[in-house]
Order: structure tokens, then sequence, then C-alpha cells
């Protein structure tokens, strides 16, 4: 399995990674960390005819706080995520979703930047940052933009980036006080794509749910975000509300039948992440077991 | 009152001083391989060596209508590019079949397909060029016309009417049928308070060896010899093989096995696109390698396990199993493969089933059936995953039905530890097993009472665990009762030849092979055991057809039974030769006088006499100083074979303590337990390694591992992230013990482990997790035990 | 297409090559410097075979370009061999038999390695993890943590 032949340029800044995929439009490819694109090059499922080497774009690294946004450039590793200071104070939901990807080997060159613009519906980085309300900052030929995570994965390896575009940050809202996080997967072996997966973010009072992000991933074409949760915002959760909008969250999805899981495996289970987030986050272990 | 006792050649090997026999020393020549500096295959370079890639059918079934290779041999690089005619010029075809397996028939298979592809993989074409990359560009410029054929995918209907015949000149789908019918089984069911039946569903598995198939063929015109760098389990065999097809004799080919990167059963069958590359070598003139990338090796290495097995089991109310019955339908490939046949792995289905138990009324029907899909054949423990499975999920069934505890329900089966030798319904001698003191000393190793506690206590909690247990016996040490009876060239004996060297070192050539396993190491300790130097002083050579005696190398666990009596035997023969110079030189006789860390001391107090370096030195350079007439022989051979009983069996017996999240299906495996009973162990570090690495294919097997074919016939899991072998964040640690039943056929008295892990594991986790779900009334016999297979029977979904 | 020109540290030594843009890290080392203790097992980087260090951090060596290693620091099993840096893990894994074919062996010791310059004391849990992406068909994994484990008993001890 060897790839295919490319060209190769290794882009010096921003605006020359921009001009090489002005030039080249979807012939090229963004080699960031490569540990998505090469598995795909060696297998021969794609043949870009030019490899745009982003790796030494000093532009594009570091994580700063700049008053209350939390700032990642796209060349930030998973392991630095995993290691940076910042993020633990202030987005420990990405340190926490960080230990379930792939491996060690894989988390020293994969990039945030890189996950999000492949945008893999299994991935757990993106539903991380939809689970944050980020915002992701696009740089193209015709300047600077910010995408409100939502907008931004719009199906499977689908973005809102055009193929002349280059991801550079993703900015989150800083973590506040009362802020509370969860994650949690299901997958066959250490370090696999879910089954199903959730990250979520939430603001609790006293027990009572504020504000409630649950973002679910591996269960659709994109992270997506339960709205269908806002029912358990500023009231008592009972067994019984949880157990109705349980099922809310599950209907409104349209889980993927393949090989891994039926499309009713991931409903469920994504029913049973639901109930167990809402149960760690509130502290009610005994909200955990869904009501035959 | 003396002395015979004493005397040290009366001394039995396992019993001399300073033996390695049963002794756990680390293996030697290890450095190499954790230095990165070993030599596997795919490490090789020669001269001119050329790469190859061969195409491959992208359809089940197909016609090969027009095959345009003119853009590709104008390629960069492209040495050729060759077509299943044009290499049927230099390589002939052959057929899977073996005469002891009645009525099995298959047709011709070519190193590349001609007119029809018939599995998904299978080679259609050849590309050589200067790297692996420019073949693989080469490949994507070659246009083949295929006219797609309807595949038969599906086991269950391959025998239908409707169904296509893959190979019309065989008349049907049939590759094999054996039936067996021992006792009075209808009988037997009748007078039984309750039967259970159930049918047993198998995923097809394949070994995924880290490293792949490779091949580097080289053929020499000069010479006018062939010299193939192969990680092959039995080198003479390929040399056979690779003669015969090429239209040269045996003596023109030389195989050389070094460094394996893992086997187990994948690497010693005989595989088209290996055959294509000696062939291309010929033609080509040129070194040719083929190492096949992971994709490929998914597609093309032997699959095995296909099977759906109808089980019906017998018992009367007070625990006696009455009879067993199987109807075990198998579904290869589209050819039984070469040369070993794809018949044996359900030929030992048919007679493994019931194995450790009393119960004398056992009837089986095995039916074999081909499909177009990739080729099946032996992979570690042969048939006896399917066996043992079936046996004692059956076992556990009948348990269950009459209220019995599973371990309650086996001491009352299995065969009593005296009962030996006696024989099996199927007809398998046994010499003498131990199914009871494994089972005592496995539930005393996992304090099963305890378990039992800690399920009834967690069950209130809702946690839900199980234990399972699997009894087994396994074929070891083959005789030609296994394939040479049935006309295959593949020896069932070998032989060591052990000289002394110039300095007094020992070198040995052994014919059995190393994939991992401690051939190397068993061969060493024997040899300085039975020798009295240090293994330090002994240098193996094995995996070479030009310097190692004649044999059948390492599989079906005879590595050790019989590679290993042959190096006793012969270095026994190299004791004595020594002893006879010595004594000679000495003015002694040999019967006063021994050999200890290399040195030749008196066998009555262990004084030293003379060094076998000094023995060597007189030998080789200073005959001149010997008595008159003495004709020194420091080199001696011996061959061993098998010859009271076909197979020595071996038992064991397994237990499994697993979770199963109830909400999620997910299990968790907590420990694994082993008793194995495999007669002398020569290094019990080795065996117990050898036996946690088959468990854990076999818990690959009932959790994780299965080869996923569409309806098209397409292999759609081909790759690491979806083909799930188990990993070690998932494993459990696994406790071993051991009974120790000699066989008394050889001095030796070894028996084979390789397999026995794989045997049981499976069966001890299927068990575990049913019984873990016996208070939701619901039983599962198929595998793998995916979390949407439990959930789903759990009627969770 | 074009040849581009490299430049690295090789388990310390300076090396110059001339390499073709596809070629992968792995098939470099391999073919070019004929440094073949790193091993190819699946090409997609599941199997980690091919784990080599790059600027003292463990990556798969298949999914990498030779031309993304230019300016670095690469060490290879044999690097770590001759150096010294692994004979305690290697006698370890000698006394144990945590290897058998030894295919998976240099990238184990190399992510195992990783692991303990991390973490002096890992428990059993946390040695299955961090070598949860490397593959081993022989051994079954317990020898393996077994040997890491008393490793890191060992290295503690002279602390």
């Amino acid at each position: 399995m060897k790839a295919a032949a490319f060209a190769y340029a290794r882009a010096k800044s921003v605006d020359d990674a921009l001009q090489l995929l002005a030039a080249h439009g979807d012939r090229a490819k963004v080699l960031s960390g490569g540990q998505s694109l090469m598995p795909a090059m060696n297998l021969r499922l794609i043949s870009p005819e030019l490899i745009v080497d982003i790796g030494g774009i000093s532009e594009l690294q570091g994580i700063v706080v700049q008053g209350d946004i939390l700032s990642i450039g796209a060349l930030t590793r998973h392991v630095d995520i995993q290691r940076s200071a910042e993020i633990a104070a202030y987005a420990p939901l990405l340190a926490e979703a960080i230990a379930y990807v792939a491996h060690p080997a894989i988390r020293n060159r994969g990039t945030l930047g890189g996950s999000l613009a492949h945008a893999d519906p299994a991935a757990e980085l993106p539903a991380c940052v939809l689970a944050l309300d980020a915002t992701i900052v696009v740089h193209g030929a015709g300047g600077q933009r910010r995408v409100a995570a939502v907008d931004f994965f719009q199906g499977i390896f689908q973005t809102a980036l055009s193929a002349e575009e280059l991801l550079v940050a993703v900015e989150l809202p800083i973590a506040r006080k009362g802020g509370f996080h969860y994650f949690h997967e299901f997958a066959r072996r250490h370090g696999d794509y879910a089954i199903a997966g959730l990250a979520a973010h939430a603001d609790i009072k006293a027990g009572v749910f504020a504000e409630l992000r649950p973002v679910f991933f591996a269960v659709g074409d994109r992270p997506l975000l339960a709205r269908a949760a806002d029912r358990l915002i500023n009231v008592a959760v009972t067994p019984k509300l949880l157990s109705e909008v349980s099922g809310a969250v599950g209907d409104a999805l349209n889980p993927q039948d393949d090989q891994q899981a039926s499309a009713s495996m991931r409903r469920h289970l994504a029913q049973v992440l639901f109930r167990r987030c809402v149960a760690t986050m509130l502290d009610r272990p005994e909200l955990a077991r869904g009501t035959a | 009152m003396t002395a015979a006792s004493d005397k040290p050649e009366a001394l039995s090997v396992l019993d001399r001083p300073n033996s390695y026999i049963g002794k756990t020393v680390p293996r030697p020549n290890l450095d190499r391989l954790m230095q990165g500096r070993g030599q596997y295959v795919s490490d090789i370079e020669l001269p001119r060596m050329a790469h190859v890639v061969f195409l491959r059918s992208p359809h089940a079934h197909a016609r090969i209508v027009k095959i345009d290779a003119t853009a590709a041999k104008a390629m960069p690089g492209v040495v050729a590019v060759v077509t299943g005619q044009e290499l049927a010029a230099v390589i002939t075809p052959w057929v899977g079949v073996l005469s002891h397996m009645k009525g099995l028939k298959s047709a011709p298979q070519h190193a590349i397909a001609i007119d029809r592809a018939c599995w998904q993989g299978e080679a259609v074409a050849a590309l050589v060029a200067t790297s692996r990359a420019l073949a693989e560009d080469a490949a994507e410029a070659i246009v083949v016309e295929y006219e797609e054929l309807e595949a038969v995918i599906d086991m269950r209907t391959a025998l239908d009417p409707p169904t296509p015949v893959i190979h019309a000149a065989l008349g049907d789908n049939l590759a094999f049928e054996r039936t067996h019918n021992a006792g009075a089984v209808d009988q037997g069911f009748a007078d039984a308070d309750e039967v259970v039946e159930a049918e047993f569903i198998f995923g097809r598995h394949t070994g995924v060896t880290l490293e792949p198939r490779a091949v580097v063929a080289d053929w020499n015109a000069a010479e006018a010899r062939l010299t193939i760098y192969q990680g092959s389990q039995a080198p003479h065999m390929v040399q056979n093989i690779a003669a015969l097809h090429l239209g040269l004799e045996e003596r023109q080919v030389r195989v050389v096995c070094k460094d394996v990167g893992g086997s187990f059963g994948i690497k010693v069958h005989i595989y088209a696109d290996e055959m294509a590359t000696y062939a291309l070598s010929k033609l080509l003139r040129r070194p040719v390698k083929f190492v096949a990338d992971r994709v490929e090796s998914f597609n093309t290495d032997i699959h095995a396990r296909d099977h759906r097995c109808k089980g019906k089991i017998g018992v009367t109310r007070d625990g006696t199993i009455i009879a067993f019955e199987i109807d075990d339908l198998t579904g290869i490939g589209p050819y039984s493969m070469y040369p070993r046949t794809s018949a044996i792995e359900a030929n030992q289905v048919v007679n493994l089933v019931g194995g450790p138990y009393l119960t004398k009324n056992y009837r089986a029907r095995a039916r074999v059936v081909f499909q177009n899909k990739n080729v099946m054949c032996q992979y570690r423990a042969v048939g006896h995953p399917i066996a043992c499975s079936v046996t004692e999920g059956l076992v556990d069934l009948a348990a269950m039905k009459i209220g019995m505890d599973p371990v309650e329900i086996r001491r009352r089966n299995l065969i009593a530890d005296d009962a030996y030798p006696c024989v099996s319904p199927s007809g398998l001698r046994f010499e003498k097993l131990s199914h009871h003191a494994s089972l005592n000393k496995l539930l005393a190793m996992m304090d099963y009472d305890r378990l039992r506690v800690e399920q009834a206590e967690l069950r209130k909690r809702n946690i839900h665990r199980g234990v399972g247990i699997a009894s087994f016996i396994e074929v070891t040490n083959p005789s030609a009762a296994f394939y040479g009876v049935g006309g295959a060239k593949i020896s069932s004996q070998d032989g060591v030849a052990v000289r002394l060297d110039a300095q007094g070192a020992v070198i040995c050539q052994t014919s059995i092979t190393e994939q991992g396993q401690g051939s190397e190491s068993l061969t060493a300790q024997i040899v300085g055991s039975v020798l009295g130097v240090p293994m330090s002083r002994v240098r193996v050579i094995l995996g070479d057809t030009d310097n190692t005696p004649y044999g059948g190398g390492t599989w079906a666990s005879r590595g050790a039974g019989i590679g290993g009596e042959a190096a006793l035997q012969a270095t026994k023969i190299l004791r004595r030769n020594i002893l006879d110079v010595a004594a000679a030189i000495l003015q002694s006789t040999p019967s006063e006088l021994d050999i200890a860390d290399g040195i030749v001391v008196s066998s009555n107090d262990g004084a030293p006499r003379i060094e076998l370096k000094e023995l060597a030195r007189i030998v080789y350079f200073r005959p001149d100083t010997l008595p008159p007439g003495i004709q020194p022989e420091l080199m001696a051979t011996k061959h061993y074979v098998p010859r009271e009983y076909p197979f020595a069996f071996t038992n064991g017996v397994q237990a499994s303590w697993l979770e199963v999240d109830t909400e999620t299906g997910f299990v968790k495996l907590l420990k694994h337990w082993v008793v194995e009973d495999c007669g002398t162990i020569i290094n019990p570090q080795l065996v117990d390694e050898q036996i946690r690495g088959g468990v854990v294919q076999g818990l690959g097997a009932a959790l994780f591992e299965k080869c996923i074919y569409d309806e098209r016939g397409q292999l759609t899991n081909a790759n690491m992230a979806d083909y799930l072998v188990p990993m070690s964040g998932e494993m459990p640690d696994i406790d071993i013990g051991h009974v120790v039943s000699p066989t008394t056929e050889s001095e030796l008295g070894a028996k084979g482990a390789g397999e026995a892990g794989t045997a049981g594991a499976a069966a001890a986790v299927a068990n575990a997790v049913n019984d873990a779900l016996s208070p939701f009334g619901v039983t599962i016999t198929e595998i793998p035990l995916t979390p949407q297979v439990i959930l789903t029977a759990l009627g969770g979904l | 297409m074009t040849p581009t020109s490299i430049a690295l540290d090789v388990n310390g030594e300076r090396v110059e090559a001339l390499v073709l843009p596809r070629l992968n890290l792995a098939d470099f080392l391999r073919e070019h410097l004929h440094l073949t203790g790193t091993h190819v097992g699946c090409e997609h980087g599941v199997c980690g075979a091919c784990t080599v260090r790059v600027n003292g951090e463990i990556v798969r060596a298949c999914l990498m370009l030779a031309v993304q290693a230019d300016g670095g620091a690469v060490e290879t099993i044999e690097g770590l061999s001759d150096s010294g840096e692994v004979t305690d893990l290697q006698d370890a894994f000698r006394n144990r038999n945590a290897l058998q074919c030894g295919y998976c062996t240099p990238g184990m010791l190399i992510a195992a390695q990783d692991l303990l310059k991390q973490n002096i004391d890992p428990s059993r849990e946390q040695i299955r993890e961090h070598l949860s992406g490397n593959y081993c068909r022989c051994t079954g994994y317990q020898a393996i943590i077994d040997a890491v484990e008393s490793t890191a008993q060992s290295r503690r001890g002279r602390l």
C-alpha cells in the first residue's frame, strides 16, 4: 500500500499556504498531522496532486488566553492539549476527551485543526468544540472569517471550509465557575473510533441545569447537539422526566447502520450515555439506570 | 547396591545433573530481535531484485474477458506484466485433495487465475517493477474487462439446486462430506430425560500475523537453482512442491526460513501468489520479492473457522450424558487449499466433539462446501475451537436444563483419570489423559466457590458476572496419519544432526522450524542437557533445506515432541561417541566417564579429566596421538517418528471470569485460567507463553474477530481498524497450571502445547457469558459475542 | 514527483538524502538507510510495528513522510539499543520471554520506554493502556506487561 505520487510544498506562512491552495483547488490537500490523511493516501483512497505541508507555520501554533476567549492554534497537537495548563484550566472537557483519541503515537502528531477539518463523524474533538460553543477561525483569499461550530460541521467529512481555505484557530469561551463537563464514548477497544459518544458542557447551580449542551458523536453524519435536552434546564430532574427527555433525545437521532452497530443499537447507547451524563453531572448515580 | 542406577547412562535425561529439561531459561539469541537486527523476509535485498504486485479481482466471481496491459507495461520502472496464461507455461496448477479424505474433490488452481476469478482478491495479473510503489502505479494502469458472474456466498444455500455450481466439472459445490455413527444414538436420545439442541455459529477468522506473508524467490539461471526465502513452517514441503510444479528436481530448490513474524498456521500453506512469485523469478531470471500488504493479507491469507454447527445432547436427570450429535456445515473458498486440504478442519470437528467425555453414543455429519470467498484452511488449533465450543456449550446447556452445576456435570462425565488407554467413539486413541486432576487443579486455582459467592452478591446489585468452564483435548505430535497416508509429501518425521566443533562447542542442525515459540531454545536445552554442555555453547541451525536434515517442520504442535526426541536421541549417540574417544585418550572406559559443563569428568567423583575443547583439538588436528585403529566420530544424526500412537493427545481445561454490562452489551474479561497437561515440559515459561498467546487468539474469536462478507461476496473489513484483533487494553491476565502425564512413546515424554490455549478459550468465554446472563433466560450460541449480539439477545434494542 | 533533498539526524548520525515526497518515513529508514528494525505491519497507523521516535516523541513512521522529518532527529530501535537506553527493558523482555516472533518488539520497546520516561510507577492498567496501540499476536500481552512492570520497579529502585 504505497501512496500514489504527488508534488510537495512546505508552506512558510498562512498566505503562502493559501496561495498554493488557490492555485490547485481540490487537487491539493493540506497536510497537518497526517494521521488521517496518510492512511487514506497509503490505501490510495485519495490521490492528491499536491500536498501542502502546513506543519512549519508558526502562526498556527500556540494556546493563548485573550480576555474571556481561549484561542487554540490549528497546529496544536492532541498531546499539547493533554499537557496544556491553559486547557486544563479553561477547557477541561478537551483534556479529558483526548485520552480517548487513538493512541500516544497518534496523539503526538495529530492536530486539533486537522481533526476538525477532517470532520470524521466518529471523532471526539468536533463534538467537544461544539459542546463548548466554539468558533472556528478560517482564513481564505478573501480574508478571515469566523464560523460557529454548529455551522461548521456539515456532514461526513464535510465542513464549511472550502478547498482554498485554511482552518487557523479555534476560539472557546473560557469555562466559568459552575461549569461542568462530561465525556464518555463506547468503543470496542482502547483508542478505537467510538460506536457512540457524548461530549457535554453544562452550567449547574444548586443541582439545577442553567445550561446543558450535550453533543453526540458517532451516531450521525456530524456531531449533534441534543436540543431536546433543553427540557432539563431550570427544572428538577426526576427519573421520569429524564426517561422522557432521554427518549426524545434518542428519537431526534437518525443513526447509521454499519458493521459495528445497528441504528437502534446506536440510538440505545446514545440514550444510555445521556442518562449517565446527567446522573454524573448532577452527582445523582441513581439516575443512571433508565426506568424499565 | 551399586550402582546401576547411579551410572550416568542409566539416569534419564530428565534426571541428569544440570539438566535444562524442566527449567525456565531465557531463549538464546533474542538480542538480535530486540535490537531490530533480525532478518525477516521483507528485510532481504538481493542484487537486481524486483518487486511484484498482484492485480486482484474486485469481484467475488467473474469471467476475465480481457486484460490490456499496454499502458501498464510502459510505466516507469516496470519490468514485466504477466497474466495467468503466460505464467502457466512456467508453473503447473495443483489440486488440494488427499486420498484419505474420502470423496474430497476440488478443481485445479493456477498460480494466477486464468479465464475466471473465483474470489474477491484472487490474483488476475502480476506487475513486476523496480519498487513496490511503481508496481502499484502500474497496476492502476492495467485495464481488465470482467463479466461478473453470480457468486456463491451463503454456505446454507451452496448446495441448493438454484445456486450456481462454481466448478461445473465437479458437479456440485460439495467439497467433502463425512459421517460418523458410534453406539446407539437414537436409542440414547430416546432414553434421555432431557434433550437440548442448539445451532452454534462461528465467525470466519484470519490469522493476522503481524509480519504479512512475504517471499523472495531467487532463480539463478546459471546454477539452475531456485532459492526461496520464505517464513514457512514447513520448508521441505515448500521445496517439494516448488520443484514439482516448476519442473525441477528437489535438490535444485533451497528453502531458507530466517526470522518469521508470526505464523500460527497461516504460513504453512501453499499460496497461489507465492507460487506465482517463484515462477516469476524463473521466468524473469532475477530475484523477485512479494510482500503482501495488510489489505492483501486479509483478502488472501487463509481464513478459518467459518462453521454453522447444529448440536444435540441427551442427558438423564442424574447428569449422565447419554448422546452427542452434530451436523456441521462449513463454507470454504472456491478451492480446497494445497496440499493440506480444506477438509481437515471439518474432519477434526467430527473427530473431537465429545472427546473428553465417557459418552459412547455419538453421531456426526460434516459437510464442506465451496463458496466464492477467500480460501480457508488450517489455522492454530484447527477444528478444536469449533469442537470444544460445541461440546462445552452443549454440556452447559444440559446442565442448565437439569438444574445441575456445570462443574458437577463435568465431574460425572469426564473420562476417569485411570481409564487409559482407551478409545473415543470417534476412534481416537488416548494414551493417558488427566481430565479430573486438571479440573480439580483449575477449581483450586480459581477458587471456584468464592467466585460463585461473589457472583451471587453482585447479582443483587444488578452487576452480572459469569464463570465459564471448558474441557478439551488437543491433537499433537501427529504421525503420518494426518497427511502422509493421503499422499501428501509432508514429512511426519524430523531429524537432528549434532557435532562437536573444533573448539568443543556443539553445532546442531534440526529440521523443525522457529516462528517464535522457542524451537531453537528447546533444542539447545535438550542437547545441552543430554550431552552435558552449557546451553551457551550450543548453536542451533534451523530453517534451511540445504543445511538441516529432512523433516516436517513445526506445525500441529509437533516441534517439541518429535523434533525434541530426535535431538535427544542424536545427542545420546554423540555423547557415547565422545566418551569412546575420551576413554581411548584417557585409557579409561566410557562407563567411568561422564560429561558435565563441557568437560569430560570421572563419573564417580566428578573430577575433571579432559575438556571437550581439548578433546576436539586432538580429534581434529592431532589424531596421530590417538591409540591405533581409533576412528573418532564427533557427529551424529537421528530421526524420530511417532509409530505407536497416530497422535499424542493432550488435555486441559480453561475457565473465564467476566462481567457483562447488560445495559450496553459490553463484556469485560476479568480473568482467565488454564490447566494444561502436555507431558514432559522442557521450558515451563515457553510452554506457558504459548498457552497465553493461544488463549488470547481464542478470546479474540470469542468477542472480536470476524471476516465480514457482504451479499456480493466482498470482504468489507479488510483492514486493522475494522477487523478487530485483541489489543492489550482488553485482555485479562491468564493464570496457568499444569498436570504432567508424559507419553511413554518417546524417551523425552513431551507432547505438544502450542494450540491448547486457542482450543478452549472461546468456549470458556461463551459459557461465562451465558452463565452471566442466566438470570435473563438468555443463551447465545454465536461468536463473536459483540455488544450488538448480546444486547439483541437480551431484547434491549 | 520531484525528489526533495532532506537532512536529518538518525540515531545521532547526520543523514542527507534525496527522496520522493511520497516516501514514508518507515520505508525511508528501511530501504534507504537499511535500518530494518522498524517494521511495517499495516501501513495505516493501527498496528504500531513501525513506532519510532521523532524529536523525542513516539510516532508511527508509516504515517509520516520522510520529507516531514527534514531537520529533525529520528531514533530507531537500533539507536536506542546501541545507546543502552533500553538495555534494562530488553533484559526484562528476555528473562520474561516478552517476545516470541519479535516482529512487534521494536515498536513495543519504544512505546514502553516512552511510558517509563513519563511515568516511573505505572499500574498494570496504565501499562496496558499505553501499549494499547501496539499489536502483538504471539504473547497475548501479559508477559510484556510483566516485563515493563518489573523494569519500572528496578528503575525506581535505582533512583
